[in-house]
C-alpha cells in the first residue's frame, strides 16, 4: 500500500516554494532530450505544461479527444482569472489571496499548495500578457480588474466573457510553437485508456485512435494527467459533453488515490433546466453578480403568479422584492461564494418562492446598474453572455431579469497529489481539476484558470525534474514489453465486453438515469438516508447497464456510441464513490452539504475535530474502497467558522 | 412539431456518400438542434440503426467543434450563433431540413457530418502566436495597450476557429480565419516584433493546405457566429503586402 506522504517542504510557509526549487534536482540539457513525457488533456493544465515541457527541452507527447487542441472545456470558462497583483491598490497581496482560497475552500485544502498558487499567481499574468491575451484595459493602456465571489478586493483579470477562450488560445499558441518546433507531437482524436505501470512506476498509456478505432501503445517517463473534472456524473452539468472521469478512475483502478470526490461546485448561476431533452446547462459567468442583484418575490402569491405566466418580475414592485443574498449577507451581498448562493437560492424555491414555470428559478436583475451605468456599459461588459441568454431562453434580458438556478459546474476532488503534483503511482502526476489539490471543499471564482495554468506553467515543469533526475539512465522502452501487451489486451477485452451486451436501451438512457439518482441524492443537499440509498440504486444501475446496454457499430471503426458507452461505465462506479465519501463526510463544508449538519441558520456545521482531513481513496475491487487520511495542518492561518455575514 | 430531415451519411473519406431521409415527430421548439438530432439519434438506436455521426463538445458556442451546413447555412439560419445555440424555434412545423457537412477540399470527410479541421491548426502552427518562452516574461503592466487597439484586438481573437467561414465561401478561402489571428496579435505591441515573418508564414500555408483566395463576396463575415469582421482581411492584406515589399 502507497505511503500518504504529501512532501510538504519544511519551514515558514511563505518560503517554502522558493527553498523547493533552491534543493530540488535538475535535469540537464542533454539529458532532457532522452526523456518522453506523455500529457493527457490539452486544456490550460495540459497545454500550458506540453510547451512549457517542450521548451525546456524534453520529448513530449500530448493526447486529446477533440479534433484540435484548441476545444478543451477551459475554453468555455468565462469570468476572469484571480491574481494578487494589487493594480487597483485595494489592498490585496499574496497572503490575501491564499487567505481567500483557503477560507473560500472551507478549511479543506493544503496550506503549502494554495500559497504556493497565490505566489506563482502574478507570474501568470505576465505569462500571458507575453502571449498576446488580449485582456481588458483602461484607457491609460494598463490592466483592468473587476471583483469577483468570495473576495473584498477586485483582482481578476478578464478579457470580456470569454476569458478562458483567451487564455487556452494563448496556451494553445505556445503548444503549436512546440509541435512546430517538434518537441511535442500531437495526437488528437485519441482517448487515453490505461495507463501501463512497469515495476511501480508510470511508464506509459495505451490510447485509442478514435477515428480508426485502433489501440496504440505510447511510452513516456513519466505520465501528466490534465483530463479535467467528473461533473458529468451527474449528467446534467456546465461541462462539455465529452468531459468524463475516464483517465482518473482506470489510474485509480491501477492504484492512485481519488481524494475528496463529494467536493462537487454547484454553481449559483446557470439557466435553468427546461426539458427532458436537455443535452446540458449553460452558465452564467459569476461576473454578473457585480452587477446584477439576486432576487425573489416577497410574496408566495406574485412568485405563483410568475410560475403561471400571469405576471412578469417588471409587474412586482421594489418593495415586493426579497434581495435575500443582501439581506442575509450585508457584507459580501451578491458577491458570496458559489456554495452560499447556490443553498440560498434553493432554500427559496423549496420555500415556494422560486419563479420561472418550474418554480426552480431566481432572477438576476441588471435594471438598477443599466439605470446607475447606461445599457452601453453593462452590454460592453456582458455583451456575449447577454446574447447568449436571450439565444437559449427567447427573452431579452436588458427588458426582463434573467432567470437562473444551480447547477453542477466543477469539481474540487479528483486525483490525489502531493506538493509535487505527484500522485501514489511515481511517475504519474494530476494537474488542474484532474487533481484535488488547491480548492478544498469549494473553489473561488476566476480560481479554477489560476490553477491550471500555475500547474502546467510553474509547478510541474520544475517538480517533474525533481523525479526524472533520477530516471536519467532509464532508456525508452519497446512498446513489446509485456506490461503494454496486458495493459493492451485488458483495454481490448473492456470493449468487447462492451459490444458484447447487445442489449435494449442507449448509452445516454443510463446516463440520465444515473444524473437523476446523484442530483436527487448526491445534489446540493445530501443526508444520510439519501446517499445510502443512492449507493443502493447506482449499484443496480450499473448491473442494469452491463446487460441491457446497446451500442451499434463496430468497435474497430470511429463510434461515438462506444467512446460515451466507456466513459458512462467509468462514472457508473464513479457515482458510487462520490456518495460513498458523502456518506462518510459527517459535516457540512463547502459545497458539500449534509442536512443534518447545519447551524439554526441554515449555514454549513464543520466538524474539525473529526473531518478535517483529505479523504483518499484508495480501490480495493468493485464497489469497494479503502479511506486513508491526509491530516490538514493549518499552521499560518487561524481555522473559523466561514462567515460572510 | 414535426420534421423531415436530410443527412449527409458518409462512412468514411474515401467512401461515396448519400443523403437519407429520416422523420422526426413532436419535437420541443425549445429543444436545440444537436439536441434534436440527439432525438433521432436515441430513436435509431432503439430501432437498430446505426446513429448519425456529429461533432460537438461544449454546446455553448464557445468551443467551435460544432459545424453542420443547414439548408445552405453554416450554423443555420439563425444569426451569430453556432449550431449547438440555434433552437428549433427559428423552424417551422413540417419543415424539411437539410444537413450537409462543411464542404472544402482542405476539410475532408471523416464520417458523416464529421470534417477534419486540422488544416487549421497546421496554420496556427506557422506563426499564430508570439514566441515567447515560459517565464520569460515582463511585468504585465510594463506593456500598456491603448483601449480602441485592445477591443479591436479582443473582436478579432473571438474566433473560435468553427470553419464556418471556409464552408460558406465558394472558393473555400480561409482568410477570415487566417486574419483574425494575424490582426489579433499584430494589433498588440508584443505581437508587432514578429508581425511580418507571422503573416507571410501563415498566409503560405494557408496556401499549402489547399484553401483558395478571397473574392470579396464576404459569406465569411455574414455566416461567421462570433460576428469576426471582414475588415481584418483588408488588416491581413496590408501586414502582407508591408511584409512583402519590405
Amino acid at each position: 500500500m502507497a505511503e500518504l506522504n504529501a512532501k510538504v517542504p519544511t519551514g515558514p510557509l511563505a518560503g517554502k516554494w522558493t527553498r523547493y526549487k533552491d534543493h530540488q534536482n535538475l535535469v540537464n540539457p542533454t539529458n532532457k532530450r532522452k526523456l518522453d513525457i506523455i500529457v493527457v488533456g490539452t486544456g490550460l493544465g495540459g497545454a500550458s505544461a506540453a510547451a512549457s515541457l517542450g521548451e525546456l527541452g524534453f520529448n513530449v507527447k500530448i493526447f486529446c479527444y477533440q479534433d484540435s487542441p484548441r476545444r478543451a472545456h477551459s475554453i468555455a470558462a468565462q469570468g476572469g482569472i484571480n491574481a494578487a497583483k494589487n493594480y487597483p491598490n485595494d489592498g490585496d497581496s499574496i497572503y490575501r489571496l491564499f487567505y481567500d482560497t483557503i477560507k473560500g475552500g472551507d478549511y479543506r485544502a493544503r496550506e503549502s499548495n494554495v500559497y504556493r498558487l497565490a505566489e506563482v499567481s502574478n507570474n501568470i499574468i505576465d505569462q500571458c500578457v507575453a502571449q498576446g491575451v488580449p485582456f481588458a484595459r483602461e484607457y491609460g493602456g494598463s490592466l483592468e480588474n473587476r471583483s469577483f465571489g468570495g473576495a473584498l478586493v477586485s483582482r481578476t483579470f478578464f478579457a470580456r466573457g470569454q476569458t478562458g477562450q483567451q487564455l487556452l488560445l494563448g496556451a494553445y499558441g505556445a503548444l503549436s510553437r512546440q509541435l512546430k518546433l517538434g518537441t511535442v507531437t500531437l495526437y488528437n482524436r485519441h482517448e487515453m485508456q490505461e495507463l501501463v505501470v512497469i515495476d511501480g512506476k508510470a511508464r506509459g498509456i495505451i490510447a485509442r485512435d478514435l477515428v480508426t478505432g485502433k489501440l496504440e501503445r505510447h511510452f513516456g517517463h513519466a505520465v501528466v494527467f490534465a483530463t479535467g473534472g467528473y461533473g458529468n456524473v451527474f449528467y446534467l452539468s456546465t461541462n462539455a459533453m465529452g468531459s468524463n472521469v475516464s483517465a482518473c478512475w482506470q489510474v485509480f483502478k491501477k492504484g492512485a488515490y481519488f481524494a475528496n470526490p463529494c467536493f462537487t461546485q454547484i454553481h449559483p448561476t446557470c439557466i435553468p433546466v427546461h426539458g427532458d431533452y436537455q443535452s446540458k446547462l449553460t452558465l452564467m459567468s459569476e461576473s454578473l453578480r457585480n452587477d446584477g442583484r439576486i432576487w425573489v418575490p416577497k410574496n408566495k402569491e406574485d412568485a405563483e403568479k410568475h410560475r403561471k405566466r400571469l405576471i412578469k418580475a417588471k409587474d412586482i414592485k421594489e418593495e415586493d422584492r426579497d434581495y435575500y443574498l443582501e439581506r442575509r449577507y450585508p457584507a459580501y451581498g451578491n458577491l458570496v461564494p458559489r456554495d452560499v448562493a447556490s443553498r440560498a437560492a434553493k432554500e427559496r424555491c423549496d420555500a415556494g418562492y422560486g419563479v420561472g414555470d418550474t418554480g426552480l428559478a431566481v432572477f438576476l436583475d441588471f435594471e438598477a446598474s443599466i439605470k446607475r451605468l447606461g445599457k452601453q456599459v453593462i452590454e460592453e461588459r456582458y455583451g456575449n453572455l447577454f446574447q447568449m441568454y436571450e439565444k437559449i431562453v427567447d427573452e431579452n434580458p436588458y427588458e426582463n431579469p434573467m432567470m437562473i438556478y444551480p447547477a453542477v459546474h466543477y469539481t474540487m476532488g479528483g486525483i490525489w497529489v502531493d506538493y509535487e503534483l505527484m500522485t501514489t503511482i511515481p511517475g504519474l502526476y494530476a494537474l488542474g481539476e484532474a487533481n484535488f489539490s488547491d480548492h478544498g471543499a469549494n473553489r473561488l471564482g476566476a480560481s479554477a484558470l489560476m490553477q491550471g495554468l500555475a500547474d502546467g506553467y510553474f509547478v510541474l515543469p520544475y517538480t517533474i525534474q525533481n523525479y526524472l533526475a533520477g530516471e536519467i539512465g532509464v532508456k525508452r522502452m519497446d512498446t513489446s514489453k509485456p506490461e503494454f501487451e496486458e495493459a493492451e489486451k485488458s483495454v481490448r477485452d473492456r470493449i468487447e465486453k462492451l459490444m458484447a451486451v447487445k442489449g435494449n436501451k442507449s448509452v445516454d438512457h443510463f446516463h440520465k438515469e444515473l444524473g437523476k439518482i446523484m442530483w436527487e441524492y448526491v445534489g446540493m443537499a445530501r443526508n444520510e438516508a439519501g446517499l445510502k440509498k443512492a449507493i443502493e440504486q447506482i449499484r443496480a444501475l450499473r448491473a442494469e447497464f452491463w446487460k441491457d446496454v446497446r451500442i451499434p457499430g463496430l468497435a474497430g471503426e470511429m463510434n461515438p456510441e462506444l467512446e460515451k458507452a466507456g466513459r458512462v461505465a467509468d462514472f457508473l462506479e464513479m457515482g458510487e464513490l462520490l456518495a460513498l465519501d458523502a456518506l462518510n463526510r459527517n459535516e457540512s463544508c463547502g459545497g458539500h452539504f449534509r442536512e443534518e449538519y447545519q447551524t439554526d441558520e441554515g449555514e454549513c456545521l464543520r466538524n474539525d475535530q473529526d473531518y478535517m482531513y483529505v479523504a483518499a481513496w484508495e480501490y480495493l475491487k468493485e464497489g469497494e474502497f479503502q479511506l486513508h487520511k491526509e491530516p490538514l495542518k493549518y499552521e499560518e492561518i487561524e481555522v473559523k467558522q466561514r462567515i460572510y455575514k | 412539431m414535426n420534421l423531415t430531415l436530410k443527412i449527409w451519411k458518409q462512412s468514411g473519406p474515401k467512401e461515396k456518400g448519400k443523403f437519407v431521409t429520416y422523420t422526426l415527430k413532436e419535437i420541443s421548439p425549445n429543444c436545440s438542434f444537436l439536441e434534436m438530432l440527439d432525438i433521432l439519434n436515441e430513436q435509431l438506436i432503439n430501432k437498430g440503426e446505426e446513429p448519425v455521426a456529429f461533432d460537438h463538445d461544449c454546446r455553448e458556442g464557445i468551443c467551435g467543434t460544432c459545424s453542420l451546413y443547414i439548408n445552405g447555412r453554416p450554423h443555420g439560419p439563425d444569426d451569430a450563433v453556432t449550431t449547438c445555440q440555434l433552437h428549433m424555434r427559428k423552424f417551422k412545423d413540417g419543415d424539411t431540413i437539410i444537413i450537409e457537412p462543411w464542404r472544402a477540399k482542405p476539410f475532408p470527410v471523416v464520417k458523416d457530418l464529421i470534417v477534419d479541421r486540422s488544416a487549421f491548426d497546421k496554420i496556427i502552427q506557422e506563426g499564430g502566436y508570439i514566441s515567447v518562452n515560459t517565464g520569460g516574461a515582463a511585468e504585465a503592466n510594463s506593456i500598456l495597450v491603448s483601449k480602441p487597439n485592445a477591443e479591436l484586438s479582443m473582436d478579432a481573437a473571438a474566433c473560435i476557429g468553427c470553419g464556418a467561414c471556409v464552408a460558406a465561401c465558394k472558393n473555400a478561402s480561409a482568410m477570415l480565419f487566417v486574419s483574425a489571428k494575424v490582426a489579433h496579435l499584430g494589433l498588440l505591441p508584443q505581437g508587432r516584433i514578429e508581425a511580418k515573418e507571422r503573416v507571410k508564414k501563415m498566409v503560405a500555408m494557408m496556401d499549402a493546405v489547399g484553401f483558395g483566395n478571397c473574392t470579396n463576396t464576404y459569406a465569411c463575415e455574414a455566416e461567421c457566429p462570433k460576428l469576426i469582421s471582414r475588415s481584418n482581411i483588408a488588416r491581413m492584406n496590408r501586414e502582407f503586402m508591408c511584409a512583402k515589399v519590405s
